[in-house]
């Protein structure tokens, strides 16, 4: 069993990675990664964002949304199925979240709540965060898989963004041709990124 | 060599400031600079990586000189692999190399020194022509176009990218891969010392990825058609054997003495250890390449084997290979010492070339063991590590001021 999450969080780290694998949540992933201090406050962010979202998102699927799910309110409710309002409700449970989230930071962490800026609630529109909760609903994970696959999504993330950051920082001494410079060489490095990540992809644990 | 350096004096003026060929400068103080020492030294603003008093071209030159035994052995190795299969029944592969060959009348005697040079030679000279021609051009192009200089370190670039391609390859992937690596892996960030990722590996991953077919599986890594052979697939490495059959390294097919010196399949240049060693050596004494960098990748590889091998797995044999196969095959030896230590892609740190050879060295070992898709993982490693390098050193110095403002005092 053990084994099996394991290999499910490597899985979400490296193989599949969000950012370099799947190239979710691109804004804040370019937007947000020229200084390492930062980028770790933000791949923080988006990892608890992440490993709790996922799991509620679960739960939420699996005890009121999916067909027959209503069955334990009364026998009449088992042929109900809401799964139409899956994506309003996964959309809906990331934004409650981030809202916590950015009101903890602004009243315990206010230089970074600074920092992030308009980011932070960006969040709650980064595509990683919905497309870590649908890759869920998609292949259903039970709520201890979604819990490592959200934790393990945000941990890769996170990873990416900083490594970028770092690499961004080293390039101010990089004389690159003016038109490149900015989000151009970004997205030059990103790509050049997911080769090296390719690395992983083929694994099998 | 007096008359070559009074006609440089004399059409350089053009070449200065003001000159009529002023925008051409950096191809004039190429010529220049590869011909004679010259006057100055490498500006501090010339790369990152220029941390002391020592030139960039000497830098590069030492790094060059220590490359020479592995081009050698490349040479002798390529042809001798290519006659060795011929002479065990796989048809060479035709085409202009073996018509030259006949033409020349050596024969394809494996042990027959000089009919295994020439055979590689044939092999390798294309493929490392194609590399100086495309790469030249382009890097000419943007030292013209943005006013640096044409470096030394485009020589070194150039001759890894051909030592770690199989004979095979087709020239014109040759052409696009280094023109992909220079370009998008070096010139797009500065030119030298200014780049991310080691140039050479660039273009080699971009083929990999790109044109699996020609850069890997069994067919590749002797220049001969793919046969099967006494000894399993004429085209097959050991590393890719020891990963479908248990007994491939044990069976006396192979011996470790082989595999040590280089005598096996694989890369034109990366075979041999012997080789890597010598230029490890050249490279360690010259203080060029760092020691703790090559410490760092053979401690996280013996680490990780030796893991592995208490681990075990019943399905997977390479789980079996232990530290002393994995140095001596594929591009182990040859990415330690010429590749990670590459001192404008590897972390600067003294303390953080530990932590970026160790990484090195436990992923190496795990893409070879646990990634069914590609037996060898030097390659893939490196660059890998090449990403965290700067978060390393990031995380190193940002340690080391944080001691220093407890130990003086904020």
């Amino acid at each position: 069993m053990l084994e099996h999450y394991l290999s499910l969080a490597v899985k979400a780290i490296f193989v599949e990675n969000m950012a370099l694998a799947f190239f979710l949540g691109m804004c804040s992933f370019l937007a947000v990664s020229k200084k390492v201090e930062t980028a770790i406050g933000l791949g923080a962010a988006v990892t608890f964002v992440l490993a709790v979202c996922v799991p509620l998102n679960q739960l939420l699927i699996n005890g009121l949304l999916k067909e027959g799910a209503l069955a334990w309110i009364s026998p009449e409710l088992a042929t109900l199925d809401l799964s139409f309002l899956s994506l309003l409700a996964q959309i809906g449970t990331i934004a409650a979240v981030v809202q916590v989230v950015e009101m903890a930071l602004d009243r315990f962490a206010p230089a970074l709540y600074n920092a992030l800026g308009v980011f932070l609630p960006l969040i709650a529109v980064n595509c990683a965060i919905l497309g870590a909760s649908l890759f869920m609903e998609q292949r259903e994970y039970n709520l201890g898989e979604a819990a490592v696959f959200g934790l393990g999504s945000g941990i890769g993330w996170a990873l990416a963004i900083i490594a970028l950051a770092a690499i961004r920082e080293k390039m101010r001494y990089s004389n690159v041709p003016p038109a490149l410079r900015g989000l151009g060489i970004t997205f030059i490095v990103t790509g050049l990124m997911a080769l090296g990540f390719l690395a992983f992809s083929g694994i099998q644990l | 060599m007096k008359f070559l350096r009074q006609q440089l004096d004399k059409i350089g003026h053009l070449f200065e400031k003001g000159g009529k060929l002023e925008s051409q400068y950096p191809l004039y103080e190429a010529a220049d600079t590869f011909l004679y020492t010259p006057g100055q030294v490498t500006k501090p603003s010339g790369g990152s990586h220029v941390r002391d008093a020592i030139d960039q071209k000497r830098m590069m030159i030492t790094v060059f000189l220590a490359l020479i035994p592995c081009v050698v052995f490349a040479l002798y190795n390529t042809g001798y692999q290519a006659n060795l299969a011929h002479a065990g029944g796989a048809p060479l592969l035709g085409g202009w190399r073996t018509d030259l060959m006949g033409l020349l009348g050596l024969g394809f005697n494996p042990a027959d020194l000089v009919a295994c040079v020439v055979h590689g030679l044939l092999y390798f000279l294309p493929v490392y022509l194609v590399t100086l021609i495309v790469g030249g051009n382009l890097e000419a192009l943007f030292a013209v176009a943005r006013k640096h200089e044409i470096t030394e370190g485009f020589l070194v670039s150039s001759l890894l990218f051909p030592l770690i391609l199989p004979p095979t390859i087709p020239l014109w992937q040759v052409a696009i891969g280094i023109a992909f690596g220079i370009v998008l892996g070096k010139e797009v960030f500065g030119g030298v010392g200014m780049n991310v990722l080691n140039p050479a590996l660039t273009a080699r991953a971009f083929l990999f990825f790109a044109y699996p077919a020609q850069i890997s599986g069994d067919a590749v890594w002797r220049a001969v058609e793919p046969t099967m052979l006494a000894d399993g697939m004429s085209g097959a490495t050991w590393l890719a054997k020891a990963a479908t059959d248990a007994n491939a390294l044990t069976s006396g097919a192979i011996t470790w003495m082989d595999a040590f010196i280089g005598v096996i399949p694989g890369s034109m240049g990366e075979t041999s250890a012997l080789c890597a060693l010598i230029g490890a050596f050249v490279l360690i004494v010259t203080g060029v390449g760092s020691w703790r960098t090559m410490f760092g990748v053979t401690v996280g590889t013996l680490l990780t084997a030796t893991l592995l091998n208490q681990v075990g797995s019943a399905t997977n044999p390479m789980f079996a290979v232990p530290f002393h196969w994995h140095i001596v095959l594929g591009g182990w030896a040859f990415g330690a010492v010429f590749m990670a230590t590459d001192p404008v892609s590897s972390a600067f740190t003294d303390r953080g070339k530990y932590y970026y050879g160790f990484g090195i060295g436990v992923l190496v070992v795990l893409v070879r063991v646990v990634n069914p898709a590609y037996p060898e993982g030097m390659m893939l490693a490196i660059l890998f590590m090449n990403m965290f390098a700067p978060l390393i050193d990031h995380f190193i110095v940002s340690a080391n001021i944080k001691r220093r403002i407890a130990r003086h005092g904020a």
